[in-house]
Formats: C-alpha cells, sequence, structure tokens
C-alpha cells in the first residue's frame, strides 16, 4: 500500500435502493482508500456494485451511510450546492455513453466548465483549444457531438474532464460502446494523464484494460473481495 | 454580485445556444403559439374597447372636437356667446371652432304634390343648425361624409343638408323607432317650420355619419337660420372647439371656467362629453376583453409551461451530466428561463408588429361596421406593455417551475434518466 495519506476514502460505505418497499442492497461497507497519483481500476461483473461505488466516492449520488473523505475531511456534510462546486473544481468525468452536450460544439463543451469557473469565456476558449491541440483534436473544434464519431466524442468527453486540471479523474466504462481502436486511443490518454500524475478511478469490465492500472478492486455483491496492486509496465 | 452575474452569464450562454441549435420547427411553432397568444391577448379586448373607442373618435372628430360648449340644463342657448366667441378667437389654445346655433323645426318633404290632406305627412322634427360652413368644414370635415349630392356652398342660400338618419331609406335598420321621410332625395324641395316661421329649401345633400348628432340633423347656413329664428338673439347652441394640442383641452376648460363662462354654459372636453352610459359600455367591454385576455394568458403561461416541461424532461439526462460536471443548478435553472422569456419577447414582438403595423393600420382604413360606430382596434400602448410585461412575469415562472422541478431531483438519477 502506498505509505502517503489517502486522497480520497470510502469508509463503511453502503448504499441501498427501494423499490415498492423491497430494499435492494448495493454496496456493503465497502472501506476504500484512493492515493494520489494513483490509478485504480473498479471490476467486478454486471450488478457487482461498481459504478454505485464510483457514483458515491465521486458524489454524484448520496450513500445510504457511511463516510466519503477527500484528504480527511468528510464531504457528506456539503449542501447539494456545495458538492457541484466541489465536483466541479476537484473532479473530471468520463461518462460511458461521452455525456456531451447536444447543442455545443467540441469547444464549447469543454469550455463550460471552465467558463462556471470563472475563466472568461475568450481564456475558457483558449485552454480548450489548448487541450483539443494535446489530444489532436484541434480539427472537431468545431463540430456537435452528432457529427462526431463514438471515439472521437469520448476523446472530447476526456478533454472536457482534463481542462479543469482536476485532482481526481473518474470514469464509467469508457469504453463500453466504442470499438477496439477507439477503445485503446482512449486508453492511451488515460496512461498519458497516469503518467502526468493525475490520480484516476476507472470502472472497468474489460481486463486488458485493468492492466494499466497501478491498482485493481474487485467488487462482488457489493463488497470488495480483492483489491491488488500491480506494476505497470 | 460577480459570481451572479457570471451565472447569469453563463446561463445566457447555455440558453443561446440551446435555442440557436435546437430543431428550427419546433422554435418556429412555439413562437407561432406564442405569436397567436398575445395577439389574442391585445385584440379581442382591444377589439371590443375599439368598438366604443371608434365611436368616442368619431363623436370627438365629428361633434365636439377637443372642447364643447354647449347650454346649460334649461337654457335654450349659450349665454354671452359673442363674448365666448370673442375670447376664443384670441384664445392661444385654441387651433379653430365652430359657432352652432339650433333650432327645433319640423321637415316636411313631398308637400308640393301633396293630394291627400288626411294622409300624415312626410316629415320629420328635427334640429336645423346654422352653421358656418367653411368654419364647420375646417373643424369636423362635414363635407368628407356627404354621401349624396354636395356640400354646402357659403356664396349659395336656400340649399339644406339634410342628415341621413332623418331618412327611411338610411335608418331602416332603427325599426320604427324614429319618426323619418321616406322620400326625399337630392333636388327635392323641403318644407322647414319653426314656431311660426316657415321657409322652402332645397336639398343639396345628404350627410350620413355614425355620429348622431350629425346624422339625425340637418345643416343651413348661419345667415339661412336667421330666418327660422326669433330676432334679435345672437346665442349659439354649440360651440365645438378644437385646441393646438391635446393636453390643452383642459388649460382651455379651465381658462373658460376661471373667465366665467361657465355660468352661461356648460363646458366640456370631448371625453367628459361623452354619454356615460358610452363609458359604461366600454367598462364593460373592457372587463369581458380582459376575462378574455386572462384566459389567452392563462393558455400563454401553460403553453410555455408546456414547452418548457418537455423540454426540461426529455433533456433531464443533460441537466444531470450538467450537474454532474459542476454546473450550478442556479445556472441550469437560469438558462431555462431565459429559453422561456425568449419565446415569450419574440412570440409578444413578433405580435406588437402585427398588431401596430398591420392590424391596427388595417382597421383604421376598414373599421368594423357597427350600427352604432365604426370599430377600431383599439391598442394604446400603455395597456399593450402592461399585458407584455404579465406575459414576461408569467413566462419566467412557466420556465422556473419545471426547470426547478426537474434541476432539484438527484443529480445520478437524471443522468441514468430512472
Amino acid at each position: 500500500m502506498n505509505s502517503t495519506q489517502p486522497i480520497l476514502q470510502s469508509i463503511q460505505l453502503s448504499k441501498s435502493f427501494s423499490n415498492n418497499g423491497i430494499e435492494t442492497s448495493v454496496l456493503h461497507q465497502v472501506d476504500l482508500s484512493i492515493y494520489p497519483g494513483e490509478f485504480v481500476a473498479i471490476m467486478g461483473k454486471s450488478g457487482a456494485g461498481k459504478s454505485t461505488l464510483l457514483y458515491q466516492i465521486s458524489l454524484l449520488d448520496v450513500p445510504t451511510s457511511g463516510d466519503i473523505r477527500y484528504n480527511g475531511a468528510t464531504l457528506l456534510d456539503m449542501t447539494e450546492n456545495e458538492k457541484t462546486r466541489f465536483r466541479l473544481n476537484t473532479f473530471g468525468f468520463v461518462f460511458q455513453d461521452y455525456a456531451l452536450f447536444p447543442e455545443l460544439t467540441t469547444v464549447e463543451n469543454i469550455a463550460l466548465p471552465l467558463m462556471m469557473r470563472g475563466q472568461s469565456r475568450d481564456d475558457a476558449y483558449a485552454r480548450a483549444m489548448e487541450i483539443l491541440g494535446d489530444l489532436s483534436l484541434t480539427s472537431q473544434a468545431d463540430k456537435l457531438p452528432s457529427q462526431m464519431s463514438g471515439g472521437q466524442q469520448q476523446r472530447v468527453s476526456i478533454a472536457r474532464a482534463l481542462s479543469g486540471h482536476p485532482e481526481i479523474l473518474f470514469a464509467d466504462e469508457p469504453t463500453a460502446n466504442l470499438d477496439s481502436t477507439s477503445s485503446d486511443e482512449v486508453m492511451e490518454l488515460f496512461i498519458a494523464e497516469h503518467r502526468a500524475g493525475r490520480t484516476i478511478v476507472m470502472v472497468t469490465h474489460e481486463p486488458e484494460y485493468a492492466h494499466n492500472a497501478t491498482r485493481v478492486v474487485q467488487l462482488s455483491d457489493g463488497k470488495i473481495i480483492s483489491n491488488i496492486e500491480q506494476k505497470v509496465g | 454580485m460577480k459570481q451572479w452575474i457570471r451565472d447569469i452569464r453563463l446561463a445566457g450562454f447555455l440558453a443561446g445556444k440551446t435555442l440557436s441549435r435546437s430543431s428550427r420547427a419546433t422554435l418556429v411553432l412555439i413562437l407561432f403559439i406564442m405569436t397567436l397568444t398575445f395577439m389574442n391577448l391585445v385584440a379581442v379586448s382591444g377589439i371590443l374597447v375599439g368598438l366604443i373607442d371608434g365611436g368616442n373618435n368619431a363623436n370627438r372628430e365629428q361633434y365636439t372636437s377637443n372642447v364643447i360648449i354647449t347650454r346649460l340644463s334649461g337654457k335654450t342657448s349659450i349665454g354671452r356667446t359673442p363674448e365666448i366667441v370673442e375670447y376664443i378667437k384670441n384664445n392661444p389654445y385654441v387651433q379653430s371652432y365652430s359657432v352652432r346655433y339650433g333650432v327645433g323645426a319640423n321637415i316636411q318633404a313631398g308637400f308640393m304634390n301633396r293630394s291627400d290632406f288626411l294622409k300624415k305627412t312626410d316629415s320629420i322634427n328635427t334640429q336645423i343648425m346654422g352653421i358656418d360652413v367653411t368654419a364647420e368644414d375646417n373643424l369636423t370635415h362635414l363635407s368628407k361624409y356627404v354621401k349624396e349630392g354636395s356640400y354646402l356652398n357659403p356664396n349659395e342660400s336656400g340649399y339644406i343638408l339634410i342628415g341621413a338618419d332623418t331618412l327611411k331609406r338610411y335608418n331602416s335598420n332603427f325599426g320604427d323607432q324614429f319618426d323619418s321621410i321616406s322620400n326625399l332625395y337630392v333636388g327635392d324641395k323641403v318644407r322647414v317650420t319653426a314656431g311660426d316661421k316657415s321657409y322652402e329649401f332645397i336639398v343639396k345633400g345628404i350627410v350620413d355619419t355614425k355620429v348622431g348628432e350629425v346624422s339625425f340633423r340637418a345643416f343651413v347656413p348661419t345667415s339661412e337660420l336667421s330666418l327660422l329664428r326669433e330676432s334679435g338673439s345672437q346665442n349659439a347652441s354649440e360651440i365645438a372647439i378644437e385646441t393646438v394640442r391635446p393636453e390643452y383641452d383642459k388649460l382651455l376648460q379651465d381658462s373658460l371656467v376661471r373667465a366665467g363662462f361657465d355660468s352661461d354654459a356648460k363646458i366640456q372636453t370631448s371625453e367628459q362629453a361623452i354619454p356615460d352610459f358610452l363609458n359604461q359600455i366600454k367598462l364593460a367591454f373592457g372587463i369581458l376583453g380582459n376575462m378574455i385576455g386572462l384566459i389567452g394568458l392563462i393558455v400563454a403561461a401553460t403553453t410555455i409551461f408546456i414547452v418548457i416541461f418537455m423540454n426540461a424532461v426529455t433533456r433531464q439526462k443533460y441537466i444531470g451530466i450538467l450537474k454532474g460536471i459542476g454546473i450550478a443548478p442556479r445556472v441550469i435553472i437560469w438558462s431555462y428561463i431565459f429559453q422561456s422569456l425568449f419565446y415569450a419577447t419574440v412570440g409578444g414582438g413578433i405580435a406588437c408588429v402585427i398588431i401596430y403595423f398591420g392590424l391596427v393600420p388595417l382597421i383604421d382604413r376598414n373599421p368594423i361596421d357597427f350600427p352604432f360606430s365604426d370599430g377600431i382596434l383599439s391598442a394604446p400602448l400603455d395597456g399593450t406593455l402592461i399585458r407584455f410585461g404579465i406575459l414576461l412575469v408569467i413566462s419566467f415562472f412557466a420556465g422556473l417551475v419545471p426547470a426547478w422541478r426537474i434541476v432539484r431531483r438527484n443529480t445520478l438519477n437524471s443522468i441514468l434518466g430512472r
């Protein structure tokens, strides 16, 4: 295990859903620590609770019990507005279905969170173009999501997530909807970001991409059944 | 404060992009509905009120002008007419005026061919007005309303102008409520009898308007009327005065009162001279129009609400994503409010253009033909602005409520659409 303090921790985290009075438990008292600079892959079968865990620790959902701490401070005391602002300033998100805003061009999609952070439109656009250049996506700058392939959209989604220099990048099955070539390109971006020191938490069900992570967390029936550090080449 | 401005700007950015890049057909349809809604709001009550306003305008243009001086109740004429006329002549508020002398008289047609003296005469009792032919035409453009024959000539004598509603062929729509002359045409001779004086005139023209004070009367030059009046009296029945500007109406009235003429005559502005029942009808029509307008407003609010709600529901995934990536809920809500205000503003704006540059001039040129008035579309700008303001307020809430309902949902549930 890493000797430094964890950047993000889930402590005895549980999540259950109620449907027609029937309580379904999805996560059972999960303890997980994410350390700075780690690339953590969360794996498990369908229904194991891996996406649910990601949503809880990234503050997209509210756990039923337990705690989530960032640099030792609990996050669950925050109001919804505070959580939104925290996500904006601290986290980056890559969703399975890209989640780009359909009426915004590539550059606008990337600039949007930067403008929310307070950057002027010009500065936000300049930063967006810079990161598009880094990801070799400059030619897509003025395209709408509907005018791009799935792989291109996912790379734009990653560009948006990285544009604000997040402390932690969360990715929920980022290659699930992509062909193998596009998946490889997307994974290359994650590897490059990790090498640059970014903390990444990625949910995946594809072992070949989990091999790129420094740690693989296996979930089954809402519990961590293995938590293995691995060497990355 | 700075944060607030930033949020508003970002909301405007989101709203602008959403509007400019969403389906054109949907946008056009929504704007079309909003345009119709606002037109309904303004035009329906405008036409109802316009029926009365049209009558009032005609009354002012053709009868009272801006200020009307009439005899006091119980008097037969305006006292001290020469002094009043002298005062008006030198008053800076006055643009023009017309002095009318009236006498109650009987007009008899067909008297030259009358063979059966047991049959009722073809006649009517009405007011004969002696007018300065030129001054009256300058003031009320009386000649414009001559439907048959021609207007009086100041250099001719022995001619009379007959109001159309004294003739059966014009006033048949009033039924048997009024006496009328059955058989009288331009060029015919009529015998006019006032008291024990009688004089014969040739009908020069028939004047037809919807102002009763014009079309139920007959007109001769003032000099001709003296043949029918008591000798010696120089007092008039009416003095209609046009002011330099409408704002001077009250000032002129006040100055006439200050000069002491209110003890000789009743001095009224054109608005004050409107019969009370007409004001009551106008009020009732206004209330009716507002009730219909209120329904229009509810329809408008419901339309915007449905549009925004459907928009927000179908896009709740994206709302969730926006929240997920850190866009503040208030920014998302404001973006929907802006969209709602856009629909209302542009729809209302298009409706205003259609109303003020299309419907109002069109109906002014082709008034709606009602028995008692030529109906116009009464759409005073202040009233329209108030309705526009109300529409904007309603649009604000119609945008706010659905957006707020969707935004306050759990972020993840929105993203996953559950």
